[in-house]
């Protein structure tokens, strides 16, 4: 003791290397607690595929810098759909989401919540609740729906509230029966919003089609791909001058061994095909 | 020093019950009041505020957000709309003029959790336990900043109790309750006033706010006080009261000046001797000492010449 306090606040001072001792604890601490903070928020930054964010929602890295918690968007919403997230639920803790098959989105034109949102983690530039993009709808149960298996059920094509754009029949032909029709819901992304209501509405015990984050039924093309008939229109001329065009080979349409000529069979003459 | 068991005994006695709890029941009443405003909504359909306390919205007129939480958005690299900007903006105004940890003891929920803890400490008589620095918040503030800009989240909301414990009773989500519990265990067998005390950033936070807050509690009169140790007792920051009480702080103010304290009032209820009162920061106002005996005697002195 008497020997640090005639070296002043020496090398070999107690209180110094206790001063430094403590500060490289508390360093430690707050890098500790840091460290273990922004685990935790890596792990929470996945979000669950049945969980779909409000109308406007940022993208989801984006939405936890931007999303406060407060909950104004749930209040704001008439149909009880939203919901805070709970711990253990899936998204970040206290974070709004909603289940497509549980309470869907029901569009509402003036979207109030997203004008609730205070800071903007619902993007106030959508002001049309049709450009909403809350996920996409994907008929992955494929097998097990009823359209598909020749009934006719259309219930998701029904109550899309973008019947005809979003969702629309497309009538193919029914193999097993050989004379029905299979009208196949297909989904067109560019006009669903992923309100969730065909998926809630699917009769099935389990739903066969499902509204899915983007990220998940988003498909991406390189980005050095080029498209030629989009390039030729673009330059509004031939890109390769000269080319010779050959005729085309389209598949035959009529059966691979072509039907005898009407004449030859016997009975069947020129005058005689009208009986 | 032990720490006494039934601090404010002779408060109690001498003054009456009701006397003696005024502040601590208009705190309880001031953070119940709060949690009405933004209860009323969803228990009766009558909407005052609605969100938390991270941001609200009251007679969709006034915008209140939090200031911390809005921070460590701008940290994580977000751009908020000016509703947020402006709803922090007011608060941060509101603390710095009434002072910023007024917050911790009128307002946060989280108060009445480790004031339960702290008064089941002294009826156990646990002593003082783990001993970590009151400056820990200011580490903790420190890491949750830190980690706002590392993840690009809002850090802290993951774990916040505050907010958990509001959206919880609003919301109706219980498992984030088990946060509070924590604490309350905490507080009760780890460390005294462990969590509001020593770890809390938002009282860190807060604490940086009350610089400038008019909101203060002076030792006006501390010649009365008779050393019974009462008001270190119950105060959740006990470090801030001796400056005052002895006179040691810079020119001898009797306002606690101390960021540390969050002006509960406590040691006001607490004193049979009238120690303590609320006041504003500029109040150097002292009361005069007791007339002293040899004043009496120079009368006699006076009289006789």
């Amino acid at each position: 003791m008497a020997l640090s306090k005639q070296n002043g606040f020496g090398p070999a001072d107690p209180k110094r290397r206790r001063a430094l001792k403590e500060m490289a604890m508390y360093a430690a601490g707050t890098a500790g607690v840091a460290a273990a903070i922004t685990g935790f928020a890596a792990q929470s930054r996945s979000l669950p595929a049945e969980t779909l964010r409000p109308p406007g929602a940022l993208p989801e890295p984006d939405f936890q810098s931007a999303c406060v918690r407060c909950g104004l968007c749930v209040r704001a919403c008439p149909y009880d759909t939203l919901k805070l997230a709970e711990f253990g639920d899936g998204p970040a803790i206290g974070t709004p989401y909603f289940i497509a098959r549980q309470v869907p989105c029901e569009m509402c034109d003036d979207i109030p919540c997203v004008k609730a949102c205070p800071t903007g983690a619902l993007d106030h530039a959508l002001t049309n609740i049709e450009k909403a993009r809350m996920g996409e709808a994907s008929l992955v149960g494929r097998d097990a729906c009823l359209n598909m298996l020749g009934l006719r059920c259309d219930v998701c094509y029904r109550v899309c509230p973008v019947i005809d754009e979003a969702i629309t029949l497309q009538i193919t032909h029914n193999a097993r029966t050989n004379k029905h029709a299979i009208f196949e819901p297909v989904v067109h992304p560019d006009a669903c919003t992923g309100c969730g209501k065909c998926e809630k509405s699917c009769v099935l015990e389990v739903a066969a089609i499902r509204v899915l984050p983007k990220k998940l039924t988003k498909g991406e093309i390189g980005d050095h791909y080029r498209l030629g008939w989009e390039e030729k229109n673009k330059a509004g001329k031939e890109l390769v001058p000269d080319v010779i065009d050959l005729p085309d080979r389209l598949p035959s349409t009529t059966p691979d061994v072509a039907p005898p000529e009407l004449s030859t069979i016997p009975g069947l003459g020129k005058s005689g095909a009208g009986q | 020093m032990s720490v006494k068991r039934n601090p404010g005994l002779e408060a109690r006695q001498q003054l009456g019950w009701f006397k003696a709890n005024k502040w601590l029941l208009a705190r309880r009443a001031t953070q119940l009041g709060f949690f009405l405003l933004f209860a009323t909504g969803p228990l009766l359909g009558i909407w005052i505020a609605k969100g938390t306390l991270a941001s609200s919205m009251t007679f969709d007129v006034l915008p209140l957000t939090d200031p911390l939480v809005l921070l460590q958005s701008l940290l994580a690299g977000f751009q908020p709309e000016s509703l947020a900007l402006i709803g922090a903006g007011i608060v941060l105004g509101a603390y710095l003029l009434i002072g910023g940890r007024v917050y911790c003891s009128w307002v946060c929920p989280i108060n009445p959790v480790t004031d339960l803890a702290a008064w089941t400490r002294r009826k156990l008589d646990i002593k003082k336990g783990w001993n970590i620095k009151p400056k820990t918040r200011l580490w903790v503030l420190g890491a949750i900043l830190l980690a706002s800009v590392l993840t690009g989240t809002i850090a802290f909301e993951l774990i916040n109790p505050i907010t958990t414990l509001y959206r919880g009773l609003l919301f109706g989500l219980t498992w984030g309750l088990v946060t509070i519990l924590l604490i309350f265990l905490f507080d009760v067998f780890v460390t005294r006033n462990g969590w509001c005390g020593h770890i809390c950033p938002v009282g860190a936070f807060y604490g940086l706010v009350n610089t400038t807050g008019l909101l203060r509690v002076s030792a006006r009169g501390r010649h009365r006080c008779d050393d019974c140790m009462d008001c270190y007792a119950v105060c959740p920051e006990m470090h801030v009261i001796a400056p005052a009480l002895n006179g040691t702080g810079r020119d001898e103010t009797p306002i606690i000046t101390n960021i540390d304290c969050t002006a509960c009032g406590r040691c006001i209820d607490v004193c049979p001797e009238r120690v303590f009162n609320f006041t504003h920061r500029f109040d150097q106002r002292l009361d005069p000492p007791p007339a002293p005996k040899p004043l009496a005697a120079r009368g006699d002195l006076v009289k006789a010449a």
